[in-house]
């Protein structure tokens, strides 16, 4: 007899169904004013949820965080060179 | 960030907030491009991203066993080379566990076979994913689920194994070591290991939240304290030579204490033993002249 051929496959980028933002008791708040623009909150957040955006009036580049997914570790506002980003509670 | 790159690993992942493994991995990503084939050993980052019937990853991803993703990687491009597809490279990731001990014997014949793989080691020093049992890689000192401190025991008494030395015996041409907190570093490493014909290894210090006892937005600050204390220098070894890259005259190495008294799973240490590891770090100053 044959053994069933199970094919335990997923679908590309289907976690995103998963809105981790749910974890969240702390939020990461960027101050546009302060921030620099300088990348490096959105190359360390480990869920790759912080974007690079061009802001509309001013053409600078800030950092935009998505809260869909973002679980308020604080690694963002720890490490910002500027401390553009303070966390506050979010309950 | 808004590079096309980050869709190779989405969130929706479950790793800990916080997760230096993670914050390492999107580092990484950016540093590969859409030819590319993951070979994945079980640990944290395979079972934090791919929790069935969903998964994080962008690019053809393929998990096994523990023991066996570099023998997987190579069945990976014995098939590409069959096909004639030169393009397409292969990448295998694994955590120390998977890395230092189970996997060994396997790494080991993928190198000696000379296969045009890139190895990634997250290094998080112990066996994260199962409760943070001490692995090869758990350094002196470390209190782990097997090694703990107590009264009878001050932590882990073996040294960690040397697996850039390992490497470099099988005569890789690319060898190096970053840590999470440089994720430039990170990038940089990624890409000119995959350019490198023939096999390659990287291996990432990733700060665990749990089993590093630290807090969820310390994992950056840890991995650059490694790094400036000495004890996990950045390294890159092309040919066998420690680049110039790597050597920094101007280094002023910080007490280890400073990156030690962080950490919860060193927080037994008594002035004795914060000594050996102050050793150990002027050891690879030396030893790595930077
Ligand atoms: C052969 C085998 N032994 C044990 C396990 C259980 N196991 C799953 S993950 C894991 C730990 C992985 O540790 P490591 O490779 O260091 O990766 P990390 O979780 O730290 O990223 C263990 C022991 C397994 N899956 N297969």
């Amino acid at each position: 007899m044959k053994a069933p051929i199970t094919n335990l496959s997923a679908q590309a980028n289907s976690s995103l169904a998963n809105k981790t933002g749910s974890w969240r008791t702390v939020k990461p708040v960027i101050n546009l004013n302060t921030c620099v623009g300088c990348s490096l909150c959105a190359k360390l957040c480990p869920e790759g949820c912080i974007e690079m955006k061009k802001q509309i009036k001013t053409e600078k580049i800030k950092a935009k965080i998505n809260y869909d997914y973002c679980k308020g570790c604080g690694l963002c506002a720890h490490e910002c060179p500027v401390k553009a980003i303070k966390m506050e509670n979010d309950f | 960030m808004n590079n096309k790159n980050t869709k190779f690993l989405s969130p929706g992942h479950n790793g800990c907030a916080g997760c230096g493994q993670l914050s390492a991995a999107q580092a990484v990503m950016r540093g590969l491009h859409k030819n590319v084939i993951i070979a994945n050993a079980t640990g944290c980052l395979e079972v934090t991203t791919t929790a069935y019937p969903q998964s994080a990853w962008g690019l053809p991803w393929i998990h096994s066993l523990f023991e066996n993703a570099a023998a997987v990687a190579s069945g990976i491009k014995a098939a590409l080379n069959k096909k004639g597809d030169k393009k397409t490279k292969v990448v295998v990731q694994g955590g120390d566990g998977g890395t230092f001990d189970i996997g060994f014997g396997l790494i080991s014949g993928l190198w000696e076979r000379g296969e045009n793989v890139l190895y990634i080691c997250y290094d998080t020093e112990a066996y994260s994913n199962t409760g943070i049992q001490a692995s090869g890689a758990t350094p002196y000192g470390a209190s782990t689920s097997t090694s703990p401190s107590g009264t009878v025991s001050s932590g882990s008494t073996q040294r960690k194994k040397d697996m850039l030395a390992i490497a470099l015996a099988h005569n890789l041409k690319y060898v190096a070591q970053s840590s999470a907190g440089f994720p430039d570093d990170i990038t940089n490493k990624v890409k000119k290991a995959l350019e490198t014909d023939g096999p390659s290894y990287l291996q990432i210090l990733c700060p665990c939240i749990p089993g590093w006892k630290i807090n969820n937005n310390e994992a950056a600050m840890l991995g650059k304290l490694a790094v400036q204390t000495g004890l996990y220098p950045l390294l890159e070894y092309i040919n066998g030579q420690l680049s110039a890259s790597s050597i920094n005259s101007n280094f002023q190495a910080k007490a280890v204490e400073e990156y030690l008294k962080k950490q919860g799973r060193f927080k037994h240490l008594k002035e004795a033993d914060i000594s050996i590891i102050q050793k150990l770090a002027a050891e690879n100053i030396k030893k790595y002249k930077i």
